[in-house]
């Protein structure tokens, strides 16, 4: 039952990308990209990946949509449909196509326990995480501990682009500068004259950022962690920021805190590993943070997850007021 | 059940090509973003796709219940950081768009090489 399930949304997700590169309307593809995430995120969950769907589920369908909608604002709704090569460019596809999958045929089937991946560290983790770390959660526990590394290089990827995008965004504007008759985020904007979506949103925007924080702190116990928290709690500003305006939403959570919340997570996270050296471990190696490794672990997990937390909230919120102040300030 | 036993690794690669084919053949900017957006989502696919385990379940140890089957955590460890990655990198995108647009006023390819030609 669960495999139709599954079939049939996949082949939703195949027919709605079709549909995302066959209209040539900008908003209707930003839309249905959001679609597009939603039910990614729903076969992440049938394929047992229940933290990487709240993850999908949070940026994709949410905050991707409202950035490109932002994007859209500030550049063209409609795309003229010059495409040259088309039939060039399909033959390429097509025959991409079918070599790939030819050569699923020597993949293993769905769900074999006997597939490479996961005969080699796989059952290690799943063995280990009870005795060295005590936590349930064991992708957290492989996130925040054992590939430690990869999450704090990951971390400072989106403290780059975060940067990179203020860079980009907060300089000087180009001649052809004013908003010729776009809308999208100024029709948002107007939202706070509309009542419907005003009391709704008042009344959830405490429930999703209370959420947020449950998602973060619950991270070790079920789905959830610093990335997807940082991700809710930034979703529930930015709808905020929709119904309210931009500016109520820079007096609630100013710029500086933002800029703060992004660095100093970033930091949060390198210092953890640093007091691992100075306490005679290696560098992100909790076990020595006290007495207790299994206490130690867990102490630096819950950290390291708050800065992670901090920094992916920081980050994409400042990357949504990049967008909305350029349009604004026409 | 062995029927569908590669179906998903077909969407993979149908879904990565119809991204491919934004990126390739359209010339709007945000449409190819898009196309790359959607050729990263099939990646998640891929390797999502890969944890699953018969009759496994989400990889939470519960105090007390043996004999559980697990999907494997670590192609979930991999992807949830690259979502967020991936958004991170798709806004660097469309804030290049948006300085396209200003600087040329276009934001379709052809256009704005014909522009540079010009100059």
């Amino acid at each position: 039952m669960v495999i139709l399930f599954a079939v049939f949304l996949l082949t939703l997700l195949v027919l709605t990308a079709v549909a995302i590169v066959r209209t040539d309307n900008l908003f209707v593809a930003v839309m249905l990209t959001g679609i597009f995430s939603l039910l990614m995120a729903a076969n992440f969950f049938i394929l047992d990946a229940a933290d990487v769907a709240l993850t999908e589920a949070a940026i994709g369908a949410g905050i991707t949509t409202v950035l490109f909608l932002g994007a859209l604002a500030l550049t063209a709704e409609y795309e003229k449909s010059i495409s040259t090569g088309r039939w060039l460019s399909l033959g390429v596809v097509a025959v991409t196509t079918l070599i790939l999958i030819y050569a699923t045929f020597d993949k293993p089937r769905l769900g074999d326990p006997q597939a490479p991946v996961h005969l080699h560290v796989a059952p290690w983790y799943l063995e280990q995480t009870p005795q060295l770390i005590d936590i349930p959660n064991v992708v957290t526990a492989v996130l925040g501990s054992f590939r430690g590394y990869d999450t704090l290089g990951e971390l400072n990827v989106i403290l780059t682009a975060c940067i990179g995008v203020l860079f980009i965004l907060g300089g000087r504007r180009g001649q052809y500068s004013p908003s010729d008759g776009t809308k999208s985020l100024s029709t948002i904007h107007s939202l706070r004259h509309h009542l419907i979506p005003k009391i709704v949103g008042h009344f959830l925007i405490p429930f999703i950022i209370l959420f947020g924080f449950y998602i973060q702190f619950h991270g070790e116990y079920g789905p959830g962690g610093g990335f997807q928290a940082g991700a809710i709690v930034a979703a529930g500003i930015i709808l905020y920021a929709l119904l309210e305006g931009e500016a109520q939403a820079l007096r609630a959570v100013p710029r500086s805190a933002l800029m703060g919340m992004v660095v100093g997570g970033a930091m949060l996270y390198g210092a953890v590993g640093i007091a691992g050296i100075a306490l005679g471990g290696n560098f992100l190696d909790y076990s020595v943070l006290t007495d207790n490794p299994v206490a130690g672990q867990q102490i630096g997990i819950l950290i390291i997850e708050l800065g992670v937390g901090l920094t992916v909230c920081g980050a994409l919120l400042l990357i949504f007021h990049a967008f909305a102040a350029r349009e604004e300030t026409d | 059940m062995e029927l569908f036993g590669l179906y998903n690794y077909w969407v993979f690669t149908v879904v990565l090509m119809i991204g491919f084919y934004a990126v390739i053949a359209k010339g709007n900017l945000i449409k190819k973003l898009i196309g790359l957006s959607i050729f990263q989502s099939a990646v998640f696919l891929l390797y999502i796709t890969m944890d699953k385990v018969d009759g496994g379940t989400a990889p939470i140890v519960q105090k007390g219940v043996t004999d559980q089957v697990f999907s494997n955590p670590l192609p979930q460890v991999l992807i949830l950081t690259a979502i967020v990655v991936g958004i991170s990198t798709t806004a660097l995108g469309l804030a290049i768009v948006v300085r396209i647009k200003e600087a040329y006023g276009t934001i379709e390819e052809q256009e704005v090489q014909s522009l540079d030609r010009d100059q």
